[in-house]
């Protein structure tokens, strides 16, 4: 898929999306009206617009306890992940899940995980399940740097490779698992390098850059598409805000941070991109950013107006009561 | 009617599955070579050499695997050789398979079945011998099912790889080659539905999984002592149908129960306290567990006859509920 100015325009907005919905979900919490923690995904932004760039509705996306970015990329709907945010029964997950668990099934994207490497095992499996059942449909894998430590990373990646699966492994190096610098806790610098010791291809790229992620993403998903087999694509990349709400951020310079966010910010980076090629204009700029303002407002009024659960809600889904079996 | 071993009916199940249902597949260690440690998953690859995965070594992966393909519609059937490997699995069994329908709030559907081979059946000690049942049974979302007979075993085998959640399925490796009587023609046992496998009078003794025919043994004993017992098999114990198993302790007025695994915190704990609560005017003594000491399996056999139950710690448990 071509990064011409239709579809930049489409990511150029995406990224904002995910960034403005996530500055009104820290309001909210400020608020009161969203509970529990956050973990969110701006800084990022690029990678999930770049990589879910290249996916159909029917390609599976899996998630980190860092997917509000995900999501979005793939199509959830915006007012009904703010409504789960909000804990209400219009949530994307009926507010079962929160901020950790969104899901949208509808559009394949099977949940953010609360356990780091998490998706990455269950991720390969729908890869196996598209090789059986010989359909083309990609699985794509986020998971952070951290989860590179974790045996579920090697073994996904094992299953992937032994099996030729149609799987993209994405892993969003931001450079801290949680509050510690990775230079502290791994001994190779970069998560590419590990894809060798799984025998695919490995790629490291810029995470910042729209560009260089689409054009690496690109590349892998028509490989898992077209029976290649699985590509790990390191996109090397900064959260803007702490590891979770509350963050108090000691094991990083205040310097350190606002380096990134004004030199290296994927949104402004992507706006002068398209700008340079005269695809974007100032006041097409601001059109997008009161849009997309709009659309959050009107997420936030969904999730206000929507009633909150019933207690006896809590008892439903643990299984699928209704089933009977039959001969 | 035929008589045919427990893991020859498991692996009819298998194949009746296989042929009736695309989306079921096999994956584990080993099974294809030798159809597995035990042979349930033999012949399979013979039939469908593309729905069956024999994997590395790695349980957590292979869980994983299973929980995802299940998630896109499959039907994995997965064989750990040993219960004692899954703990190397528990996040994917405990925070992925069992949690994900309520996490996404009913969205997701996780027909998965986890074959677990338990228990003492030749000497190999604490690593290859455990049972591990109330694990399972403590997790929301997992259902938990233990045959006892190949009759069962089959039938429940149906109902698991057709259920749309997750089931651990526990073989008891001492049982894979009992035999019993098992119909040619499809039938399926649903779920929390135990079974009275020996009809009496006089105590009702609870018996889970590879206990049920150590009970029968003691039945058979306990007759000549003048008992008569009852012989209750929950078959499943999540859901756990302590409605049958109630109304019999209701009539005898007397409860024993067994299992092979440690009592401490075990299946039969939860059993006990329920017949606690909802039988306690119809209790003529306390009830009583039948159970491995609180130690892990150990290898002399002189060691393990002292940890694991037979008939006769059944007996003097009935016994002590008479006197």
């Amino acid at each position: 898929m071509t990064l011409n100015a239709e579809l930049s325009h489409r990511l150029y907005k995406d990224m904002w999306r995910i960034r403005l919905f996530e500055e009104e979900a820290i309001r909210q919490t400020g608020l009161g009206a969203v509970k529990g923690t956050l973990h969110t995904y701006c800084g990022e932004e690029a990678v999930a617009v770049a990589v879910c760039a290249h996916l159909r509705d029917d390609d599976y996306v899996l998630g980190t306890h860092r997917s509000h970015g995900h999501c979005l990329a793939k199509g959830a709907p915006m007012d009904r992940m703010m409504a789960e945010l909000f804990g209400r029964a219009t949530g994307s997950c009926r507010a079962k899940g929160g901020s950790m668990h969104i899901a949208d099934f509808s559009r394949n994207i099977l949940g953010a995980n609360g356990i780091v490497a998490g998706g990455i095992g269950p991720g390969t499996g729908t890869a196996l399940a598209s090789k059986i059942r010989k359909s083309d449909q990609v699985s794509v894998v986020f998971f952070g740097d951290g989860a590179a430590a974790r045996g579920p990373f090697h073994e996904g990646l094992l299953f992937g490779s032994l099996w030729k699966l149609p799987v993209v492994y994405v892993c969003e190096n931001n450079g801290y698992q949680q509050w510690v610098p990775r230079s502290n806790v791994a001994v190779v610098d970069s998560v590419a390098d590990m894809a060798a010791s799984y025998a695919m291809p490995g790629v490291s790229v810029d995470g910042q850059d729209l560009e260089a992620v689409h054009d690496a993403a690109g590349e892998a998903v028509v490989r898992a598409r077209t029976g290649g087999g699985p590509t790990l694509i390191e996109a090397r990349t900064y959260r803007f805000y702490g590891h979770s709400l509350g963050d108090i951020e000691e094991y990083r310079s205040r310097e350190e941070v606002d380096e990134w966010r004004e030199t290296r910010d994927p949104i402004t980076l992507f706006s002068a991109w398209m700008k340079e090629r005269q695809w974007l204009g100032e006041d097409e700029d601001e059109a997008i950013r009161t849009q997309v303002k709009a659309e959050v407002a009107q997420a936030v009024a969904f999730a206000e107006a929507s009633p909150r659960p019933e207690p006896e809600d809590a008892m439903t889904d643990v299984l699928d009561t209704a089933w009977r079996v039959s001969a | 009617m035929r008589t045919i071993a427990l893991r020859d009916a498991l692996r009819e199940a298998l194949h009746e599955e296989m042929a009736r249902d695309d989306s079921v597949f096999v994956i584990g260690e080993d099974v294809i070579a030798h159809g597995g440690p035990y042979t349930v998953t033999r012949g399979i690859a013979d039939n469908w050499p593309d729905r069956i995965f024999e994997t590395p070594i790695a349980e957590a992966g292979i869980v994983g695997l299973g929980v995802g393909a299940a998630l896109a519609g499959m039907r994995p059937v997965i064989e750990i050789m040993y219960v004692d490997f899954i703990t190397c699995a528990m996040d994917e069994v405990v925070n992925q398979a069992a949690k994900m329908r309520y996490m996404t709030g009913g969205q997701a559907s996780v027909p998965l079945v986890i074959r677990l081979p338990c228990g003492p059946a030749r000497l190999v000690a604490a690593q290859h011998s455990q049972i591990m049942e109330s694990w399972f049974m403590h997790v929301p979302g997992l259902q938990v099912v233990a045959p006892s007979t190949p009759y069962d075993a089959k039938g429940l085998m149906k109902t698991a790889i057709r259920s749309p959640d997750p089931v651990a399925f526990f073989e008891y490796k001492a049982l894979y080659v009992s035999e019993g009587a098992v119909p040619e023609e499809d039938y399926v046992i649903p779920f929390g539905k135990a079974d009275t496998k020996r009809e009496g009078e006089d105590a009702t003794v609870v018996a889970i999984g590879g206990m049920v025919p150590r009970a029968l043994e003691a039945g058979v004993a306990l007759e000549d002592e003048g008992y008569d017992i009852e012989v209750v098999d929950p078959r499943t114990l999540a859901p756990l149908d302590m409605e049958t198993i109630c109304q019999s302790v209701r009539r005898t007025g007397r409860a024993v129960v067994c299992e092979m695994d440690s009592s401490f915190a075990g299946a039969g704990a939860e059993i006990a306290a329920a017949l606690a609560e909802q039988c306690f005017h119809d209790l003529r003594a306390p009830v009583l567990r039948v159970g491995s000491p609180h130690v892990p399996m150990p290898f002399a056999e002189e060691l393990v006859a002292a940890t694991v139950p037979d008939a006769g710690a059944i007996c003097a448990a009935v016994r002590k509920v008479m006197a």
